[in-house]
């Protein structure tokens, strides 16, 4: 069994509070993803986990023992690098030895694991090769193996795959899922990349600035986003948004500004009551718009010009303009437009945000 | 199948119990003052007390045997109205500046030249840095015997080349000596000079001299505006180095003139030698070892601030 | 190549540095050329019609065979070569050891012990060899190889370190965590994973101090009296000169023979010893 806890961690290096109060529990065999843009703390927090930096306060456990003063060797993890860290002077099956080695295994013992281990990854044809060697995607496997290997209680992921070209990077993402199925070891994966935080997690954990922004499964964290940042930090392209006044007509609240005149769905007017004559940020999703149709309520949808159209064969995406703004839709690949044409863009009620302009959190 | 092993959930086993010593040397600060202490502890005994005890040797009147008593700046005075200490100073201040700058000038013109690709080019190198190899007494005795009042073979070229007719006593004539000395320092000098800058010319990427060339920079324009400019920090710290060594030699002299003849070729380390073990005072030897410090004083400075100034780019 | 009309080649290019090169390394040939000459040839005034510099018709081995055999030319190359190697090794000792804590690791003062040790790099042997003979004599480790060995690390020790720091600077230090990670304590990490990584840097300080230790003369001329104990540099500046006369052909034999170890280690290691000057000069 191996749960991770983190209790009130902060860590402050000199006068920078990298790391705000984060509190997070994780499950026995739980892949859980930190992800958010560089300088958010993700990475500083699982080096604390690691044992890398000291931490100021707060406490970490792995299951009911509190590891803070533990040294590394002493945690029973292991942890997989962006820039892999091999160990150069070595071959690769001595790098993935190297950790037995230092707990005193047997030979014998070592080379059933390491064996084992290569197999699974499938490079057992280069374990006498030395990392400079072996290619980007190849040296990925053998940090991996050395990881593996050593049967830890948590695996670290410090953005394995940043280093791989995009390609090989959808392929490790799956290798990677298949992996842990297998092995079912509790993970703490960072990333900058919301795909690979949405594709990997079974939860996935937003940071930014040193704090916590929301913790939920991605799907969760994709259709009802606790604050602004979330909800434009994940999805490609990002979710689209717009300062609207609500306004108070017959009964029923309207969301609008120069470009657009929406007619807020009854489920979300009970929370904005509080809102009427305020200005707050409304947020829809690209492919959340569609090309109205005659069939599409006129209250749900505004007129827009076309700036630029990037035809991606599965979608096509427009980039217009509503009044001052400038929004994205995501459409069907078969509409045919063309760059200054006028049309009418129709929203998915269902689909809309409301997020408060100052403090950012969600309606 | 093999790693059934690993999806077992086994309970998180204790930590190892580790000793003190362990976990001592786990702490950064604890591990980092025994990796220093060798170091520390020979460059105490060796480097800082023989400076403390220096300075103290310069306030008594010590001699070799006997243990001096305290007599404040007697020795800074006597050696202030020593006139063998000012010429020592004088033939140190030319040695120095005269060499440094020869040394300048040939090293970078050879560093220029080394510059470009030629046939040999790696080998040639090997070679010319031979002077700065080689142990430098042992030159040195080369030079003297090139030099021998007799048998110089300099003199037999410039005989034979017609520039003299009467020898040239290279090292025993008072006026030629420290030129003679000079000549040596620079020949072992230049080398390192030229590698050294050879080294800091190849950091300077062949694109800016190209961009020179094609605003119409002729060569000594383009080596006055951007390869000087971007050679200047290397140069300054070769050149600060190579100062504070040249200030404080004795090999050189000691084998060539031993500090004559009449003090021609005399420098503070030749004079502090012949006083503090030549003759046994070693208070006043001491004493004369120690006009080395404020040029050392100044190269460190200079030094400090210019690397905090670099490292702060 | 260097280019240009070929009249501007050879004034600007080959004329200078072929002069440079002849300027820079006749003293080693007038060295070879003396050692093989008899006396006979050796002792002819510099106007005197017969004086033939540059070769030799009867070379001999005269010189050299005296110098083995009736000099204790053989003891200083041995001493010399216990003491280099000591002095070596306990400065790669210290340098290694001291150059990983100043760049590896945290801790308090980091700053100052590298510009302390920084500086003692650049304190000269004149300032401190007269009251170091007095150290040396207290420690009652005068007119010993031990004067030496423990006193060489002094100027081989900084320049040791400084070297290493650098190289250590650009080994990334995911190595050291990964390695920590994987069951290593610092100690180890440091030895298992940094130093192999860093060898070729630790020849390269090894084979410039080796060259350091074998070229000083000063502290070896007031620390050793007795002839057993000299040094090669010493030794032969003091003790081939009988009464007020050189015996140049020996003197010159030695100066060759001494110079060879030395060179023979360059020889093999040209591309150590650049990297070892660029890189201390880069800093």
């Amino acid at each position: 069994m191996a749960e991770v806890h983190i209790q009130s961690l902060n860590k402050k290096f000199d006068e920078v509070h990298a790391v705000k109060d984060v509190n997070l529990g994780i499950r026995d065999k739980e892949f859980v993803v930190l992800v958010g843009p560089s300088g958010c703390g993700k990475t500083t927090t699982l080096r604390m986990v690691a044992g890398l930096e000291s931490i100021t306060s707060g406490r970490i456990l792995i299951d009911d023992k509190i590891i803070n003063e533990l040294p590394p060797m002493d945690r029973d993890i292991a942890m997989v690098f962006q820039n892999y860290a091999l160990y150069p002077h070595m071959s690769v099956y001595d790098n993935m030895a190297f950790g037995l080695k230092m707990r005193k295994f047997s030979r014998a013992d070592i080379a059933k694991r390491v064996q084992d281990a290569a197999e699974i990854l499938g490079i057992q044809q280069l374990l006498m090769r030395k990392p400079r060697q072996l290619s980007g995607g190849q040296r990925q496997r053998v940090a991996l193996g050395r990881a593996i290997v050593r049967h830890p209680q948590v695996f670290l992921f410090d953005e394995p795959l940043s280093n791989l070209d995009a390609k090989l990077r959808v392929q490790m993402r799956v290798e990677l899922k298949k992996l842990h199925d297998r092995l079912g070891t509790t993970a703490i994966y960072v990333t900058h990349d919301q795909v690979e935080a949405m594709t990997l997690g079974d939860r996935v954990v937003v940071m930014k600035d040193g704090l916590v922004q929301q913790v939920g499964e991605p799907l969760e964290l994709y259709n009802e986003p606790a604050n602004l940042f979330v909800a434009g930090f994940l999805g490609s392209p990002a979710m689209n948004f717009a300062t609207v006044e609500i306004s108070e007509t017959n009964g029923s609240l309207w969301a609008e500004n120069e470009g657009m005149r929406i007619k807020v769905p009854a489920e979300i007017a009970g929370r904005l009551g509080r809102h009427v004559r305020d200005e707050v940020t409304m947020g829809i999703r690209p492919e959340d718009l569609h090309v109205a149709s005659a069939a599409d309520p006129t209250e749900l949808g505004f007129d827009a010009m076309i700036e630029v159209i990037e035809k991606l064969g599965s979608e096509i995406l427009l980039d217009v303009a509503v009044g001052s703004h400038t929004m994205v839709a995501s459409v069907d690949p078969g509409i045919r437009v063309n760059v200054h044409d006028r049309l009418r863009l129709a929203l998915n009620p269902e689909r809309l945000h409301f997020f408060n302009t100052q403090s950012e959190a969600v309606i | 199948m093999t790693f059934t092993t690993l999806a077992t959930p086994t309970a998180y086993a204790g930590a190892p119990r580790r000793g003190p010593v362990t976990r001592l040397l786990e702490d950064e600060r604890w591990l980092a003052m025994l990796l220093l202490l060798p170091t520390l502890a020979l460059l105490g005994l060796f480097i800082a007390y023989p400076f403390v005890e220096g300075v103290r040797l310069s306030v008594t009147d010590a001699k070799v045997g006997v243990p001096g008593h305290f007599v404040g700046l007697q020795n800074f005075e006597q050696i202030w109205n020593d006139d063998i200490f000012h010429v020592a100073v004088w033939n140190t201040c030319v040695y120095t500046a005269v060499a440094t700058v020869f040394k300048l000038a040939l090293g970078l013109w050879l560093a220029l030249l080394l510059n470009h690709h030629f046939k040999g080019k790696a080998i040639t190198r090997a070679f010319i840095l031979l002077p700065f190899i080689i142990p430098t007494v042992l030159s040195t005795l080369a030079w003297k015997w090139m030099f021998d009042p007799t048998f110089s073979v300099i003199n037999w070229m410039l005989f034979r080349l017609g520039v003299i007719h009467s020898r040239i006593n290279w090292l025993g004539d008072p006026n030629l000596a420290l030129i003679s000395v000079i000549i040596v320092n620079v020949w072992r000098g230049v080398p390192f000079y030229a590698i050294s800058l050879l080294a800091g010319l190849q950091t300077i990427s062949p694109e800016l001299h190209e961009a020179a060339a094609i605003d119409g920079a002729r060569a000594w324009q383009r080596f006055w505006h951007v390869t000087w400019p971007l050679l200047l920090p290397v140069t300054l710290v070769i050149v600060l180095f190579s100062v504070i060594q040249t200030f404080a030699d004795f090999q050189l002299v000691y084998v060539l003139t031993g500090g004559g003849p009449a003090n021609a070729t005399q420098l503070f380390a030749t004079y502090a030698y012949q006083l503090g073990i030549g003759t046994g005072l070693l208070s006043q030897g001491a004493t004369i070892s120690l006009a080395v410090f404020p040029v050392l004083l100044v190269v460190v400075i200079v030094q400090l601030l210019y690397i905090r100034r670099v490292e702060t780019h | 190549m260097v280019e240009g009309a070929l009249w501007r080649r050879w004034v600007f290019f080959y004329v200078p540095l072929t002069s440079f090169i002849v300027l820079l390394l006749f003293p080693f040939y007038w060295m070879i050329v003396t050692t093989v000459r008899p006396d006979s040839e050796l002792y002819r005034p510099w106007n005197a019609p017969n004086y033939a510099p540059f070769w030799t018709t009867h070379p001999t081995l005269v010189h050299i065979k005296d110098l083995l055999t009736e000099t204790l030319f053989s003891t200083w190359m041995l001493n010399t070569m216990i003491i280099s190697i000591a002095a070596t090794a306990i400065s790669l000792f210290c340098g290694l050891l001291a150059g990983y804590a100043l760049s590896r690791l945290k801790f308090p003062f980091a700053g100052s012990l590298g510009t302390a040790i920084f500086i003692t790099y650049l304190v000269p042997q004149t300032l401190l060899f007269i009251p170091l003979a007095d150290v040396i004599r207290n420690f009652r480790l005068g007119d010993s190889p031990w004067a030496l060995i423990l006193t060489y690390p002094t100027f081989l020790i900084p320049f040791v370190t400084w070297l290493m720091m650098g190289y250590f600077k650009s080994i990334p230090k995911e190595l050291e965590e990964c390695a920590r990670i994987d069951g290593a304590t610092r100690w180890k990490a440091m030895v298992y994973i940094i130093f192999p990584i860093a060898v070729p840097g630790i020849l390269s300080a090894g084979i410039f101090a080796f060259t350091l230790s074998w070229n000083e003369f000063l502290y070896a001329l007031v620390f050793l009296s007795s002839p057993e104990q000299k040094t090669v540099p010493v030794g032969v500046t003091s003790e081939l000169i009988r009464g007020d006369v050189f015996y140049w052909g020996e003197l010159m034999a030695g100066a060759l023979l001494g110079s060879i170890p030395v060179a023979f280690v360059y020889s093999f290691f040209v591309e150590h010893y650049v990297a070892s000057l660029t890189g201390s000069v880069k800093g």
